[in-house]
Formats: C-alpha cells, sequence, structure tokens
C-alpha cells in the first residue's frame, strides 16, 4: 500500500500561469466526488473554518452556474462564481472561476480524481490564470486572511472536530 | 501585490535553475564575489557571471564594490513578495482539506 500524502502538494508549472494541486485523501472516488459537486457538502468543508459559507450553491451539468460568498469574522464578504463546463464526472469536472473582488478575471480550473485502490483518492486540481498578476491577486482574496492566523489556529480546530 | 506581471516572471525565472539557487543560499550567509563563487560551485568565472547578471536584473541581488572587490548582497524582499501569495494559498487549501478529510469520514 502506499503512502497517504495528505499534505497537499502545490506546484506553479514555471513559464505558465497555472497552480497544480495534488491531495490524498482516504476516501473512496465517489464519495471525494460527491463532496466536491453537493453544495450542501462543500459548504461544510471550503476555507478554513473562521470563514462562514454564508452561500454555496452548485448546478453540477453543462452550462450549470456555481456560487460561493465567505464571511470573515470583521462582516467582510468575499464572493466567487463561475460556469460548469461539460457534465462533471470523476474522471474530469471543469468550470470558470471568477473572485467578484477582481471582476473580469476569470480562471478555468479542471480537477481528476484518481482511484488509488483500497478505498483512496488522489485530487488532481489545477488552475489557470489569465495572468501572473491574476495568480497572485487570488491568493489576495479571502485566501489571504488566514495566514497570520497560522496553524494553531487550525490545531485548536482540529482538536474541537 | 507587490510586483508587476513582468517581475515576477524575472524573479521566478531566476529561481528556476537550481545553481542560482544555490548561490542565493550562499548569499543568504554571507556577502561573496564571484571569485568565491567560482570556488563554491566549481564553476567557470564567466559562467557565475551569467547566473549574478540573471539575479541582478531580477532585483534578487544587489552588488557592492568594497576597494578591488565586488560582492554580491542578497535582496530578500523580492523574494518575500514572490513566496508570500503561494503560503496564503497552501494555507487555504490546507485548512479545506482537512475539513474536508472529517466531512468524508462522516459520510454514508
Amino acid at each position: 500500500m502506499n503512502t497517504l500524502n495528505q499534505d497537499a502538494t502545490i506546484e506553479v508549472p514555471s513559464g505558465t500561469h497555472e497552480i497544480r494541486i495534488t491531495r490524498d485523501f482516504d476516501a473512496p472516488v465517489d464519495k471525494v466526488f460527491r463532496a466536491h459537486n453537493d453544495p450542501e457538502l462543500v459548504a461544510q468543508w471550503i476555507g478554513p473554518k473562521y470563514l462562514e459559507n454564508v452561500e454555496c450553491t452548485f448546478e453540477a451539468r453543462h452550462g450549470g452556474t456555481w456560487t460561493l460568498i465567505q464571511r470573515d469574522p470583521d462582516g467582510n464578504e468575499h464572493g466567487f462564481r463561475g460556469v460548469v463546463h461539460g457534465d462533471p464526472t470523476p474522471e474530469l469536472s471543469q468550470r470558470t472561476f471568477e473572485w467578484l473582488g477582481m471582476p473580469g478575471h476569470v480562471s478555468f480550473e479542471t480537477m481528476r480524481l484518481e482511484d488509488l485502490g483500497d478505498g483512496r483518492t488522489r485530487v488532481h486540481a489545477s488552475s489557470v490564470f489569465m495572468s501572473v498578476a491574476d495568480r497572485d491577486g487570488m491568493a489576495e482574496s479571502g485566501m489571504s486572511v488566514g495566514v497570520n492566523e497560522g496553524y494553531e489556529r487550525l490545531d485548536e480546530l482540529l482538536a474541537t472536530l | 501585490m507587490g510586483m508587476t506581471d513582468d517581475q515576477l516572471d524575472l524573479v521566478f525565472g531566476a529561481l528556476a535553475d537550481r545553481t542560482r539557487r544555490a548561490i542565493l543560499a550562499q548569499l543568504s550567509r554571507a556577502d561573496t564575489n564571484v571569485a568565491g563563487l567560482t570556488e563554491l560551485f566549481d564553476m567557470s568565472q564567466p559562467a557565475v557571471s551569467k547566473h549574478l547578471k540573471v539575479l541582478e536584473v531580477a532585483g534578487l541581488i544587489s552588488r557592492t564594490r568594497q576597494g578591488t572587490m565586488r560582492l554580491s548582497h542578497l535582496e530578500a524582499e523580492p523574494l518575500k513578495d514572490a513566496t508570500s501569495w503561494l503560503a496564503d494559498y497552501r494555507t487555504y487549501w490546507d485548512e479545506s482539506y482537512r475539513r474536508l478529510d472529517d466531512l468524508l469520514t462522516r459520510m454514508d
């Protein structure tokens, strides 16, 4: 049995505007797939815990739309939205992604789920941005709030789960 | 977002090379002249100079003259700008995925 890599691997291929994330889960493909496609489930895990997911929709079909609104402890809301491209399958899910804090700067996301056997799954996620500046801007959205709090907060959070 | 697209390209381009990363690691310990780097990395002087030029254009090092010696000095700020967004991204996804781990154990 291969060891599960439960620390996300993040790659930034040089000369591209892409970010790739690889992460293993101790759960079968169908569960990981549902956790990404059922908005009620997505709302339970997307983002750090201190960001409240106040709205989460996802139409898992070609041409469907998705939205996510996250509220930080100061009451600021961070909105995201996009369109699903092709019917999502475990082999290939594709969608566009736009942070409303930087409207018009749309990235394209793909996700592939790899069956590792023994009820385990590897997620291969990719985001292709329009430019390096867009990619960096993304990291400055709601995503940046967590960094100061660091992992101490995460440890605390995990202890309460 | 302290840097422009072009600046970031230069920084990431400069960092893409293993020898240049090793040179930066050396400069993080002490300012060093070309002769010193040539000896440390067992490379020709023109090859070292070429790498230093790339690092200088990217703003990752500055060069100062001390008597007859020209010392290279690490400039940490662009490095910090270029990596901070990645740290933010990592934190976001690490935390999200740890929550997903937990959710997956609770799903039917």
